[in-house]
């Protein structure tokens, strides 16, 4: 990680063979320091090399997988405090907590809801991804069939709690396919703990009450030879919860430590029995740096607040967020509602589509690709101009959906309504809309 | 082994802003960390909830919002006094709507008017948001430092379009101004050393960084709220050691989601809920952003906010 590109370069082979992708090794080298390559896509790096690379490059929090098949939650791998800085990685996994005390019906309900608790944004389809079972009745056996029940029943990535060696056994044994995080090695179990999660290949959590026992305890699994450790504080109020995610990013990053290295779980679960009280401490953590953060529920209400935040706080600022090109229709558009043009930045289309929708006129949006810029700067770049956007308005199939030819275009780059009307040829009738969106609904109203 | 805290070092100092006047007056500001790193510096005022009134009875407000305040939506200054006697509004965030030239277009006399009425019937800070049409709001912002000289309120939004003209007003009828920039660093510091040159002083500046809503562009509010925080209080970057505030409750409400009823969208959950949940977990982002003041609606938001303020500090 500490490494530059240029103490990479002199690691590798300096041939130039071409065949990690890219033309040049020094190029390799500045991908490698960036971390948008990957050391296994050069084959001819001497074993020494690669070793000395590996240790440095070893990311500063671990990065590592729970779960199997199409849903699994990546989480660690983080290397920065502020998001701004470079981006977050790896969405904290939600996960919804279902015990083995709980009634049958009660268990079933949650699942349903589980399953059902999806929501299509901006082409994505948000959802919560896993499953902390607890084993509260303290029987292996129930423990077991509930971990095969939820296993079978949904895709759940799952997270086996319990504290007992043999009832974690029996679970382990029915799950281990599905890879479960194991909840959790403390003080007292370690070690049979480790040697379960070793054997089965499964990641484990290291529970303590204090950072410095965290950090032994840490330790101690990894001398057992477990690589994937997620981290439980032990802290269980909104201060101390908050101040240990702080200290333990900061520690991973600020100071190396390698005990510390590992992404978290945390639990608002057991902060408060409020379901709206849970969901902003939630959203703390969300902002905040947990890598799992284990609910005592999920509602329409609660969840979904949660999957839009933690989508937004995981947006790569250096990557704007996309519309998909193409025609939006808004509130069942006839062939003679209006037709407005934008650019396909995500938060224009929303706060446009938004707008539009509040005027309650039906509207037909056409959403342009100018690869995620705004109006302005896709201006300016040359991509939202006259001739380009002819021919997108030509060739993406309104003129079937609508008679008249009438296109209204944001008042930001009125200069172009003449190249406009051009490209379009005659027939057609360019229109300059409002500069801000909050002023379409009074331009719609008027009959735009 | 003992753990050693990876504590930061600052060198900056958010300036402290004091809001209203008597009693009841706010100060907010002076923190010398990050938000609620309370092991590493210090934050001797508590970021504070405005609860918004406004000057003309809304007509397209979510049923869970328009609830609380059903009895006084016609009366701003009815409104107000709700606010405060019961559900413990510390400020008051008059929104004067009602002067948007695409919309009522009420004169800037009429709006100065209903600011002084309601500024005059509570002991709490007002701040008074005009429409967000620089031109008119020069007028219209401009008129109401005039009419409630003396007052203390805050006044917002100043931008670049409008500053001169609204931040004379602020300084000779002395108010603070809420400086309000399109979600820009750079053009947040800027408008700050305008507002500076023009001669508004130090302790009646305040910053709004232009909010998004959860899901409509609250990362970038977000970002820029961090990064000023970063370059106040470790980079010594004087001109943005100011107070941040959101106005963030009509960002949450207007969308589509927070209006969205029980029986049309099952998977969304209770409707109330919902947007309770949507206004304070924006909230609660913005707070751990920087925030020093949110003006928020719904009562319930407010006093689970005002729950999770009080955890922050508690050992």
């Amino acid at each position: 990680m500490a490494l530059t590109g240029i103490q990479i370069f002199k690691l590798l082979p300096k041939t130039n063979c071409g065949e990690c992708g890219v033309p040049t090794c020094l190029a390799f080298a500045m991908n490698l320091a960036a971390g948008k390559a990957e050391l296994a896509a050069c084959r001819f790096i001497t074993e020494e090399a690669k070793a000395m690379l590996s240790e440095a490059s070893a990311p500063p929090i671990r990065p590592l997988a729970i779960g199997a098949g199409e849903n699994v939650v990546k989480i660690g791998g983080e290397t920065v405090l502020f998001r701004h800085e470079k981006t977050f990685v790896n969405k904290p996994g939600l996960a919804m907590l279902i015990t083995d005390g709980m009634a049958a019906a009660e268990v079933d309900a949650r699942l349903k809801r589980f399953k059902d608790l999806k929501y299509e944004w901006v082409g994505l389809t948000l959802r919560a991804e896993m499953i902390a079972v607890k084993n509260e009745s303290g029987d292996a056996g129930k423990f077991e069939a509930l971990v095969k029940k939820i296993k079978t029943e949904t895709d759940a990535a799952l997270i086996l709690m319990s504290d007992k060696v043999d009832a974690m056994t029996a679970a382990v044994k029915a799950s281990a396919d599905r890879v479960p995080l194991l909840y959790a090695a403390t003080e007292p179990n370690c070690d049979a703990m480790a040697a379960l999660a070793k054997e089965n290949k499964c990641p484990l959590v290291a529970k303590a009450d204090s950072m410095e026992k965290l950090a032994a305890l840490s330790d101690k699994l990894s001398a057992a030879g477990v690589k994937d450790i997620v981290l439980d504080s032990g802290a269980r109020t909104l201060r101390r919860v908050f101040e240990d995610q702080v200290f333990i990013r900061r520690a991973a990053l600020n100071q190396k430590n390698r005990s510390l290295g590992f992404p978290t779980i945390t639990f608002p679960c057991e902060m408060t029995g409020d379901l709206m009280k849970e969901t902003l401490i939630a959203s703390t953590l969300i902002a905040k740096y947990a890598g799992i953060i284990v609910l005592s529920d999920f509602q329409g209400e609660s969840i979904f607040p949660l999957l839009v935040g933690r989508l937004n706080i995981y947006t790569d600022p250096q990557r704007p967020m996309m519309m998909q090109q193409g025609i939006y229709p808004i509130g069942n558009p006839t062939e003679d509602s209006p037709v407005l043009i934008t650019t396909n930045f995500a938060l224009t289309y929303f706060i446009v589509s938004g707008e539009i929708e509040a005027s309650r006129v039906p509207s037909w949006l056409l959403i342009m690709d100018t690869e995620g810029l705004s109006v302005l700067t896709a201006w300016a770049a040359g991509k939202f101009v006259g001739d380009a956007m002819g021919q997108f308005i030509k060739k993406c199939g309104i003129t079937e959906k609508v008679k008249h030819r009438k296109v209204c275009i944001p008042g930001f780059v009125a200069a172009v309504s003449g190249d406009l009307e051009e490209e379009l040829g005659p027939g057609w009738e360019v229109k300059i809309g409002p500069r801000e969106a909050a002023h379409l609904s009074a331009f719609l109203k008027m009959g735009a | 082994m003992a753990f050693a805290i990876p504590t930061i070092s600052y060198t900056g100092k958010i300036k402290e802003v004091v809001l209203g006047k008597g009693p009841k007056a706010v100060t907010i500001g002076g923190e010398t960390s990050y938000p609620f790193h309370f092991f590493e510096g210090d934050a001797p005022h508590a970021p504070r909830i405005a609860i918004e009134v406004y000057d003309a009875a809304p007509d397209d407000w979510a049923d869970a919002a328009l609830e609380p305040y059903k009895d006084v939506l016609n009366d701003p200054v009815a409104w107000a006094k709700k606010a405060v006697e019961t559900y413990g509004a510390e400020l008051i965030a008059l929104q004067l709507v009602s002067t948007d030239p695409n919309g009522l277009n009420r004169s800037a006399e009429e709006a100065a008017a209903t600011a002084k009425k309601v500024a005059s019937a509570v002991d709490v800070p007002v701040l008074v948001w005009g429409s967000g049409s620089a031109d008119k709001d020069a007028e219209v912002l401009r008129k109401v430092t005039e009419v409630c000289d003396g007052m203390n309120l805050v006044i917002g939004p100043i931008v670049e379009g409008n500053y001169k003209q609204v931040g004379a007003g602020a300084i000779a009828y002395k108010h603070t101004v809420a400086a309000c920039s399109p979600i820009d660093i750079n053009l947040a510091k800027q408008l700050n050393i305008l507002l500076g040159n023009l001669g508004v002083p130090d302790g009646q500046l305040i910053v709004d960084p232009t909010t998004g809503g959860l899901g409509y562009g609250i990362e970038y509010t977000y970002s820029v709220m961090e990064r000023d925080r970063m370059a106040a209080l470790t980079q010594q970057d004087e001109r943005l050691q100011f107070p941040l505030i959101c106005n963030m409750a009509k960002e949450v409400w207007k969308t589509k989601e927070a209006k969205l009823k029980t029986e049309d969208a099952p998977t969304f959950g209770d409707a109330k809920k919902r947007g309770i949940l949507m206004e304070s977990v924006t909230a609660v982002t913005l707070l751990l952003a920087g925030a020093d003041v949110l003006v928020m609606r719904h009562p319930e938001a407010i006093k689970l906010v005002r729950e999770m303020i009080g955890d922050f500090k508690t050992k």
